[in-house]
């Protein structure tokens, strides 16, 4: 157990704007391996919302299956939350999302979970561009099922049983991006300063958000012939640029140079800062984005930041123009046409 | 004149009869053959017609059979006593299916191969390529009108109403007049030229009746849309398949009608089209799971698909609708051809123990309302509900009673908690037993800052949906979901019995569209001297009307339409009941099931036990099926 949540609680822990504490967005005691990388993805995400003050009960945390899938009930405690079957996250947040509108939907999910069995669902959920943030806990295996390789596992990449892998890997940024994917980033779990900005950036953006985060599988894939492991990652990656998030509400009263390049402001409001350290990527240029992600694979490193961002993205309830007002509110009145309307579709029978 | 001298009585009958069209798919038949059923169905007789169709867009050979019955039987009878052929390719098949003394009607603008004749059987040749080419340039109106021009030559021959058939198309073409004169012209070309030429009206014909009422005539498909749309759907999440992809299409037709927010113009429903039947029910699930009313229709590969995900909304109690339009398995199978072979697959969807709740519409009427009651029930056993229809109601008109609706129902939500109930409440436990009917109460997402938030899971939980392997918890929640088991006893549609006029200890079960033809079987039965009494099983879990029902008699016969006897088989391991009391009646060739079928295969069960056929029987209920 490596999340150990303190028993004892200081009474002057600092509050967000809707009053609550980082501990109200917390969940259970990890049962994940201790230095899984899965359980420092769940501090940041834990760190995100609450700095971004979004009441808990306001998010849906949806899974599949494996370790990572286990992860939502490593944290945010006061949400809703859904392990569903391997695989099959993208239709059951689907299905939520069409009901109500108004949730946060925080989608969680394996390389195994992801670029395997529901390669179809991730797909078809890029190309719908659902409202959600979809966050993959990539280690390379399926550590749940004791360390085989998945798709995701670079060629020439072995894990601490196995031969190198023969097969080519699937790049889910890369991918995400050919489908259409309104947001794409990748980042690494070990890496707090990157992640946590991106992932309040993927929870502003207004269309499906993909975070692929590198999350190192300590047990059966974090040994020197792997390419996800702690040591490797940190020698290759290389990140675009450096982000930082800034809430729509502190944007008013911080005042950032408008119109700068390097600013970009949200749906809601809320404003990102990129300090690119990549001259050559235009992050709001699929074509440059999946060039440089090319690029960078190319040479052996690993892309991460934020590579590729729409502005104008138009989500699933845009394109099926369902009522403003969440499904799940609606009652007899709105979804019944009555008798009479049902006596008219009769005459027409005869 | 092409009549041809028969060897054997020309068949007679007024206004009871079965007419089979042989067509190419792909030319326009399906609409005229639609207009003849339902000028009929106008005249105020009963019918009931059949599309007998392949799986395939063009050319192939399709049927369409129209059961007309003054005395109200809809079911297949088996049999033919008209056959139309237009359709050289299977001209050899149709005169062989024809009674003896029926009638064959063909377009004889080429004779008829000498080696197809039947002396017993009335051969009618219309030359209707000729009328067509000499009245027609364009090649697609010669196809198109081909077929008005027989209906036409079928008015005169059976001496129909001649003015319900303009007036059909006058209705049919509302907005569209341009089309209305000739088509009423091509109608009479073929009336006309029955008159002139033909011995008009044959030994079969048809007379106005005011057997139909208010009745209306539709099909199951579109009745199940209607019914997820007063139900209260308002998430629609599919996978196109025959034949139940018209379920979500009348769905969508109909919610743009009247599912259209006054004030935006937005809409009060959303359909996504799946990338396959595993995503169309885990939308639904998420849906349901989110506080909606959601739903999605598929036939029996789509049910194999959605299995795993069946089993996880069974252990997580999550309500879940699902309409299977049934057809002959499996994938590669024949997709046009109907069949009731779900049944286990449905009733025991998913690995571990599970059971799931069935419906066994077997009208439109019926489609319509346990469609709508399925959003109900789903809600208040939280549980999925998977109605089980074929492509044979699915797909066909169906003469049914009118939709009715009561605007003072309301929609049955189950147990939810609202906000101001979870702040009254000190302890939520999500599977926790609290009203000792086995069903718990749960909160939809969003709904209170702090209280009752859930993680929802298969069974690896307590009653508080606190994470835990323990055995015994895993026990008890099992033993609590058999407990369930019997409450849903209780909800689900009661079976109809019909007794029979005279006491007997024998009887017949059936279920969904056999309905119709085993009624008619029972009363060729009944002038055979055999009575049954007769249970219509309506929905699973059975109820304990049908444990009864079956202990009370000696012998039952279970009729449905697959191999395997699967209703028998669900009656067996529910009940214990052993082989000798059920006996199988079954039909799985794809067709429809027949009446004469059934009272065959009933009869060949009770042996020598069966008195000779009475005379005027034999005449109406051959022996073949
Ligand atoms: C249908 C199905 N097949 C197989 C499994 C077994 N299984 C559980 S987790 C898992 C792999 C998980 O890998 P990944 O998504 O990468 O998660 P990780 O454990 O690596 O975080 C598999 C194959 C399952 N639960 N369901
Ligand atoms: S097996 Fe690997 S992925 Fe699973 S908890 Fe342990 S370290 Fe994490
Ligand atoms: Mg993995």
């Amino acid at each position: 157990m490596s999340y150990q949540i303190p028993s004892f609680r200081h009474p002057d822990l600092p509050v967000n704007d809707l009053g609550y504490t980082r501990a109200d967005y917390e969940g259970s005691i990890s049962t994940l391996c201790a230095g899984c990388g899965h359980d420092s993805i769940s501090g940041s995400i834990v760190k995100a919302v609450h700095e971004l003050s979004i009441a808990p009960h306001h998010i849906a945390k949806l899974s599949g299956i494996g370790c990572s899938s286990k992860a939502p009930t490593y944290f945010l405690g006061k949400s809703h939350g859904f392990n569903s079957v391997h695989g099959r996250m993208p239709s059951v947040v689907t299905g939520a999302a069409m009901a109500n509108r108004d949730l946060l939907y925080l989608g969680v999910s394996g390389d195994g979970d992801t670029a395997s069995i529901g390669m179809g669902q991730f797909a078809h959920a890029v190309r719908r561009n659902l409202n959600m943030v979809y966050i993959v806990m990539n280690n390379g295996c399926y550590g749940l099922t004791k360390g085989q390789d998945s798709a995701t596992a670079d060629e020439g990449s072995a894990s601490k049983k196995g031969d190198p892998n023969p097969f080519s890997a699937i790049d889910l940024p890369g991918m995400a991006l050919q489908l259409g994917a309104t947001f794409v980033a990748r980042s690494f779990s070990g890496d707090k300063e990157q992640l946590v900005p991106l992932i309040k950036a993927a929870i502003s953006h207004h269309g499906f958000a993909l975070i692929d985060v590198i999350s190192p599988c300590v047990t059966f894939n974090n040994n020197p012939a792997s390419t996800k492991s702690y040591e490797f990652v940190r020698e290759h990656s290389e990140a675009t640029g450096t982000v930082d998030f800034v809430p729509m509400k502190e944007e008013i009263t911080t005042r950032y140079h408008a119109g700068s390049p390097h600013e970009v402001t949200m749906h809601d409001g809320s404003v990102i800062h990129l300090n690119k350290v990549d001259e050559n990527l235009d992050p709001f240029d699929r074509g440059s984005a999946m060039m440089t992600l090319q690029r960078h694979r190319d040479a052996g490193q690993i892309l991460t930041g934020l590579i590729y961002m729409d502005r104008d993205s138009r989500d699933l309830h845009d394109v099926l123009e369902t009522s403003q007002r969440p499904l799940n509110t609606l009652g007899e009145s709105d979804l019944c046409p009555g008798n009479k309307v049902l006596q008219t579709i009769n005459a027409s029978l005869r | 004149m092409s009549s041809m001298k028969s060897s054997v009585t020309p068949l007679e009958s007024v206004n009871e009869f079965v007419i089979k069209f042989a067509n190419v798919n792909g030319t326009g038949s399906a609409s005229a053959n639609n207009l003849f059923a339902k000028a009929l169905f106008r005249m105020g007789l009963p019918v009931s017609p059949k599309n007998i169709f392949p799986s395939n867009i063009q050319g192939l050979p399709t049927w369409y059979e129209v059961r007309v019955s003054e005395k109200g039987y809809l079911g297949r009878r088996g049999g033919v006593d008209i056959m139309l052929s237009v359709n050289p390719q299977s001209m050899p098949q149709d005169i062989q299916e024809v009674e003896a003394g029926g009638y064959f009607i063909y377009d004889n603008t080429k004779p008829l191969d000498l080696r197809l004749i039947r002396n017993d059987v009335n051969i009618i040749g219309i030359p209707l390529t000729r009328i067509c080419n000499e009245q027609y340039q364009d090649p697609r109106q010669r196809q198109l009108f081909k077929n008005v021009i027989y209906v036409g030559a079928l008015a005169a021959l059976l001496d129909m109403d001649f003015k319900a058939l303009t007036e059909l198309v006058a209705d049919q073409f509302k907005g569209k007049e341009k089309l209305i004169t000739p088509n009423i012209h091509a109608l009479e070309l073929g009336h006309q030229y029955a008159s002139e030429n033909l011995k008009c009206p044959l030994g079969i014909r048809v007379r106005s009746a005011d057997e139909v009422g208010d009745k209306v005539l539709l099909d199951g498909n579109t009745a199940l849309g209607l019914g997820a749309i007063y139900g209260g759907a308002s998430v629609a999440a599919w996978y196109p398949i025959t034949p139940s992809t018209s379920v979500v299409d009348a769905f969508e037709k109909y919610a743009k009608r009247l599912r259209i927010d006054a004030g935006t113009g937005r809409t009060n429903f959303a359909i996504v089209q799946a990338e396959d039947e595993l995503a169309a029910i885990g939308m639904v699930i998420g849906a349901s799971w989110n506080g909606a009313r959601a739903f999605t229709a598929t036939s029996g590969p789509g049910v194999s698909l959605m299995a795993e995900f069946l089993g996880l909304a069974y252990f997580a109690e999550i309500p879940t609708v699902l309409f299977d339009v049934q057809r002959a398995g499996p994938s590669t199978g024949m997709p046009t051809r109907t069949q009731q072979s779900d049944i286990l697959a449905a009733a025991y969807a998913s690995h571990g123990d599970t059971k799931q709740v069935l419906l066994f519409p077997s009208t439109p009427r019926e489609c319509f309302d346990f469609g709508a009651l399925s959003f109900d029930l789903a809600e208040r056993l939280q549980t999925p509900i998977i109605l089980m229809t074929d492509l044979d109601l699915g797909m066909n008109d169906n003469m049914s009673e009118p939709l009715e609706w009561d605007d003072s129902r309301r929609y049955d939500r189950g147990k939810v908690l609202s906000a101001e109930q979870l702040d009254a409440l000190d302890d939520f436990g999500r599977y926790l037993d609290v009203d000792g009917d086995a069903i718990c109460y749960r909160t939809i997402p969003g709904t209170h800052p702090d209280k009752g938030v859930f993680f929802t899971r298969g069974t690896s939980r307590d009653e508080y949906a606190v994470y835990t392997e323990k055995g015994e918890e895993y026990e008890k929640n099992m033993l609590r979901l058999l407990r369930k088991w019997d409450t849903i006893k209780e909800h689900v549609p009661k079976p109809e019995v019909t007794e029979s006029a005279q006491e007997t200890d024998s009887a017949v079960i059936y279920f969904g569209t056999s309905e119709e033809s085993s009624r008619e079987a029972l009363d060729y039965l009944a002038q055979d001297g055999v009575h049954l009494n007769a249970m219509r099983v309506r929905a699973f879990p059975f109820n304990d009307e049908v444990k009864a029902f079956i202990e009370k008699h000696r012998e039952v016969f279970v009729i449905e339409q697959n191999r395997d006897a699967q209703l028998r088989t669900l009656l067996m391991a529910e009940f214990e009941f052993g082989p000798d009391k059920l006996k199988s009646v079954l039909c799985f060739d794809g067709n429809p099931i027949s009446a004469r079928n059934i009272r065959k295969q009933i009869k060949k069960h009770l042996g020598g036990n069966v008195l000779p056929l009475h005379k005027t029987v034999a005449a109406s209920a051959g022996e073949s099926a």
